[in-house]
């Protein structure tokens, strides 16, 4: 290797690394990183990159100076040789090895055990926050202030179907992001409610499986006041694309200014159990909630998927897996071939409960009484159903208690 | 050592030739046509998945859809390409490269093959019954099946787990047979540290396949009792642990990345002497190489699964396990570039393929370090970086490496030489394309693009169109090598001598282009 190819390797460093010191995002940076581990993360990266680009010019370098040199128009007579010989040889030849070793487990793997150990540490958290992934929303809650809340996509259907104009955050934006004070530690537990799914921030630098079955954690120090958007990370069905995480990060005093605000709209929703409502206010409420939670399955126009998802509307036919059709024959919503409406009792509790063996979930922790009467008097009233009947959220929540 | 016919040495003739066929030739043939028809099929999938992700917005494929052609995508180029086209190379060159009339296992052989294309018809087949009304299409999780995704999947989920148990089936007796052959069948004199390094690099290959795929199938048996016959072994609800088939998934899925890998390595360093006219420069040092890649591949597993929530220890294990196989791997790029250096080079299409192999592969091998970081891969897992990483691990290397040999050998295979010009052409284009392809899909991933999902937000468009204009181009190129392969077949183009090239070295170059049906039925005498 000739020493300008020393010298040119060497100049890329400054060039590559200038960009990552100043926090600007490079072309070849993650998004900029607002937490220690996001940072250490980035670091390695430039340094990574740095380090195979090296490797990559010295190799590929030799490879196209033998491919000049070494042609059959300007070398006839080939050498014999087939390997080192002799004391010198094998050192040489050993050399790039030695060098290798270093790299690997010294100037990478030193950074890397740093910060494999500094992500494991979750002690010494002013806040932990519980992360549940659904097919397909994400379920925020603080055990320690009483709240709770599910996250869904709201980017409008038009826009996903290419009827619309798409907005800036086209399929990053959400009803309810869940909102972090800055400077504080705060630990975050995964769990999920049905699949893998994986939750990842860029500008944190934490990827975390959410198992069915284990409660993961990591967690964050955001030192930014901020909008962070990512996505799920491990395929999780259908609606995989269409579950993003929008964190706003805020400082202490904002952050508890919104929690005796959500404090106080938890408050609410649990009187507004006890509330009847209109049919039209219930119908009204109902489509919003489809959208959000059903329509992924049971499609936007209530007709399912053949072979896999129900249709909502009655009369129509559906075939699948037997445990599915007696399971739905039993209660009440499947006749000679067709989906019927069924009883509303039964209607409230596969919503509650979801069918197990099916794909069906349960959202009795996902939904609020007065949300799932109105998706239930939506279904009942809508996609070609006329039941009239009106499902009041003090239905649900009897049925809920089990009185 | 001239090879002695009469009439009884002739082929059958007729559909029965191929059907009862025992005769490795015939099998590596009928291997070698699958894998390219698979390598098609496989590569139009891709392009719908180009297709789809060409702009932000659905309008090719449904997301349901999309999940079920990424899955098969790569079930296909996995299972279905690229072992079937290496098993083929492995059947048709094994017994002359080591002077054997034969394979040992000759209706092992037939049977191992004819397993094949059941299985490819079983992976495809739910989508001819979804047309016709019957179920919702096929597996939809990704080719690693995650439970308890797989459990939830629709009926296609069966079919698929079923084709992986027949390609198990299939593999595994194909490689006992591999491995039967090279320790048993070798000429007098032919010691094992004289065997080609082709053949080496198979005899690991075989080995692997033998100790870790039938894992995978024990692993997709558990797969069908959770979901038929009330088992529990991966539903957290009944007891179950989702990551023991993320574990047992790996423990086959990483070696099998080395099974797709060492075919072609070991076919590299055969065509780079070949054309540098030169001697192949450290034989011992890549046959032990490929030992103990071998080994480490077995041990190596988790770091496919460094965001599971293993605890640090198990991280930092894997991680430096992980960072070890680059020694051997380093070790096979020093000797490629030992074996051109000061070499008397000329450029057919097999070479320029050869060296297109270790740039890309040492593309894809570098950007495997940085991913063996168990803290930097929460940026880097499950992102189009990964993606782009291991397009070009496994097309950069293996596929650049078959498609070198298969120019290499169809020659010797068909008797006719191909045509240089469009082999040239093949070369530059698929150069080009594919990192018009992948580069961007890097970027992409940097930037914070998850893979596995058919719609995207608006910063990742211009990645994503670039790389499909590139797979477009990728793809369409790729109908060049058929071209030349179909001309060939039809005894079109130039005569080629025994020996093919003028440097190559070897038993099977000793014998006449085509070889005839039957070969080195006495043995040959080694040095």
């Amino acid at each position: 290797m000739s020493k300008a190819r020393v010298l040119s390797a060497g100049g890329a460093i400054p060039v590559l690394l200038g960009p990552a010191w100043a926090h600007a995002r490079a072309f070849y940076d993650f998004q900029a990183p607002v937490t220690p581990i996001a940072r250490d993360i980035l670091f390695i990266h430039d340094l990574f990159l740095v380090i195979i680009t090296a490797l990559f010019l010295i190799g590929t370098g030799t490879l196209l100076y033998s491919v000049y040199a070494h042609r059959y128009r300007r070398n006839g007579i080939p050498a014999t040789f087939t390997g080192p010989v002799g004391r010198k040889q094998w050192f040489w030849a050993s050399f790039p090895f030695a060098v290798l070793l270093v790299l690997d487990y010294g100037v990478l793997g030193i950074p890397a055990l740093h910060s494999i150990l500094a992500l494991a540490n979750t002690s010494g958290s002013a806040m932990t926050v519980k992360v549940t992934g659904h097919q397909w929303n994400w379920q925020y809650e603080y055990p320690a202030y009483g709240i709770g809340f599910t996250s869904t996509l709201s980017t409008p259907q038009d826009q996903i179907a290419d009827e619309a104009p798409k907005d800036k955050h086209f399929l990053l934006e959400v009803d309810h992001p869940l909102v972090l004070p800055t400077h504080e530690k705060i630990r975050i537990i995964l769990a999920s409610a049905d699949v893998i799914h994986a939750f990842w921030v860029p500008a944190f630098g934490i990827k975390q499986d959410a198992v069915p079955g284990y409660l993961r954690q990591t967690w964050v120090e955001i030192d930014k006041p901020g909008t962070y958007r990512g996505q799920c990370a491990e395929l999780c069905g259908v609606g995989h694309a269409f579950m993003p995480i929008v964190v706003r990060a805020v400082d202490q005093v904002a952050f508890n200014q919104w929690l005796s605000r959500e404090q106080a709209v938890a408050a609410a929703q649990r009187a507004a159990s006890g509330i009847a409502y209109t049919r039209g206010q219930l119908v009204t409420a109902g489509r919003k909630v489809f959208d959000a939670y059903c329509a992924a399955c049971h499609q936007p126009n209530g007709l399912g998927l053949a072979g896999a998802f129900p249709p909502i509307a009655g009369g129509h036919p559906f075939a699948a897996a037997a445990p599915m059709i007696a399971a739905l024959r039993a209660r009440g919503f499947y006749r000679a071939g067709d989906i019927v409406v069924g009883p509303i009792a039964n209607h409230i509790r596969i919503v509650l409960h979801g069918i197990p063996g099916t794909p069906m979930p349960s959202f009795a922790s996902q939904l609020s009484a007065a949300d799932i009467a109105a998706v239930i008097t939506y279904e009942r009233n809508d996609f070609g159903n006329h039941t009239g009947e009106t499902v009041e959220p003090s239905q649900v929540l009897a049925i809920k208690t089990g009185h | 050592m001239s090879a002695i016919e009469h009439p009884a040495d002739a082929p059958p003739s007729g559909i029965t030739r191929w059907l009862y066929a025992t005769n490795h030739k015939d099998i590596g043939k009928m291997y070698l046509v699958f894998g390219i028809a698979m390598f098609l099929v496989g590569g139009l999938l891709a392009e719908l998945i180009r297709a789809e992700l060409l702009t932000p917005t659905m309008r090719v494929l449904s997301p349901e859809a999309y999940n079920q052609v990424i899955t098969v995508h790569g079930l296909v180029m996995v299972f279905g390409a690229l072992m079937p086209i290496t098993a083929g190379l492995a059947n048709y060159l094994i017994p002359m490269m080591i002077g054997a009339p034969d394979m040992a296992l000759p209706r092992l052989n037939n049977w191992g093959f004819w397993l094949l294309p059941p299985a490819a018809l079983l992976l495809v087949m739910p989508w001819g019954l979804k047309l016709i009304g019957i179920g919702n299409g096929t597996l939809d999780t990704g080719w690693t099946m995650y439970a308890p995704l797989s459990i939830q999947s629709g009926p296609g989920a069966d079919f698929a787990f079923i084709a992986v148990l027949l390609l198990g089936l299939s593999s595994t007796m194909a490689s006992i047979n591999i491995i039967v052959t090279i320790l048993n069948q070798r000429a007098p004199g032919m010691t094992m540290l004289k065997v080609p390094v082709f053949v080496w690099s198979w005899l690991i290959t075989a080995l692997l396949l033998v100790a870790v795929f039938p894992a995978l199938m024990a692993g997709v048996i558990m797969l069908i009792g959770d979901r038929h016959f009330g088992t529990h072994f991966f539903s957290a609800a009944g007891g179950g642990d989702p990551v023991l088939w993320e574990h047992i998934f790996w423990f086959f899925g990483h070696p099998e990345v080395y099974v797709l890998l060492l075919p072609s390595a070991g076919i590299l360093p055969h065509i780079l002497a070949t054309f540098a006219r030169k001697p192949i420069y450290g034989y011992k040092a890549q046959v032990y190489s490929f030992c103990v890649i071998g080994v480490l591949s077995i041990v190596v597993w988790a770091h496919h699964m460094f965001t599971s929530g293993m605890p640090p220890a198990a991280n930092i294990y894997f991680m430096l396990s992980t960072m070890a196989i680059s020694v051997p791997v380093a070790v096979l790029f020093f000797c490629w570039f030992g074996t051109v250096w000061r070499g008397a080079m000329t450029f057919e299409t097999p070479m320029l393929f050869a060296l297109g192999y270790i740039v890309l592969f040492g593309i894809g091998g570098l950007t495997g370090l940085v991913l063996s970081d168990a803290a930097a891969d929460q940026q880097y897992h499950n992102t189009y970086f990964l993606v782009a990483h291991f397009h070009y691990a496994l097309f950069g290397g293996p596929v650049m490496g078959v498609i070198a040999g298969i120019y290499y050998y169809l020659p010797k295979v068909t008797g006719r030489m191909y045509s240089e010009t469009l082999g040239r052409w093949h070369f530059w284009l698929t150069l080009i394309a594919f990192n018009v392809t992948f580069i961007p899909q890097f970027l992409a991933g940097i930037a914070g693009m998850p893979r596995r999902i058919p719609d995207y937000a608006l910063q990742f468009w211009h990645f994503n169109l670039v790389s499909s204009v590139g797979a477009f181009v990728l793809g369409a190129s790729q109908l060049l090598l058929v071209y030349n392969i179909v001309r060939a077949m039809r005894g079109d183009g130039e005569q080629a001598s025994g020996r093919v090239w003028e440097g190559a070295r070897g038993l099977e170059f000793t014998l006449p282009s085509p070889p005839p049906f039957h070969t080195f039925t006495t043995p040959p005498v080694i040095e």
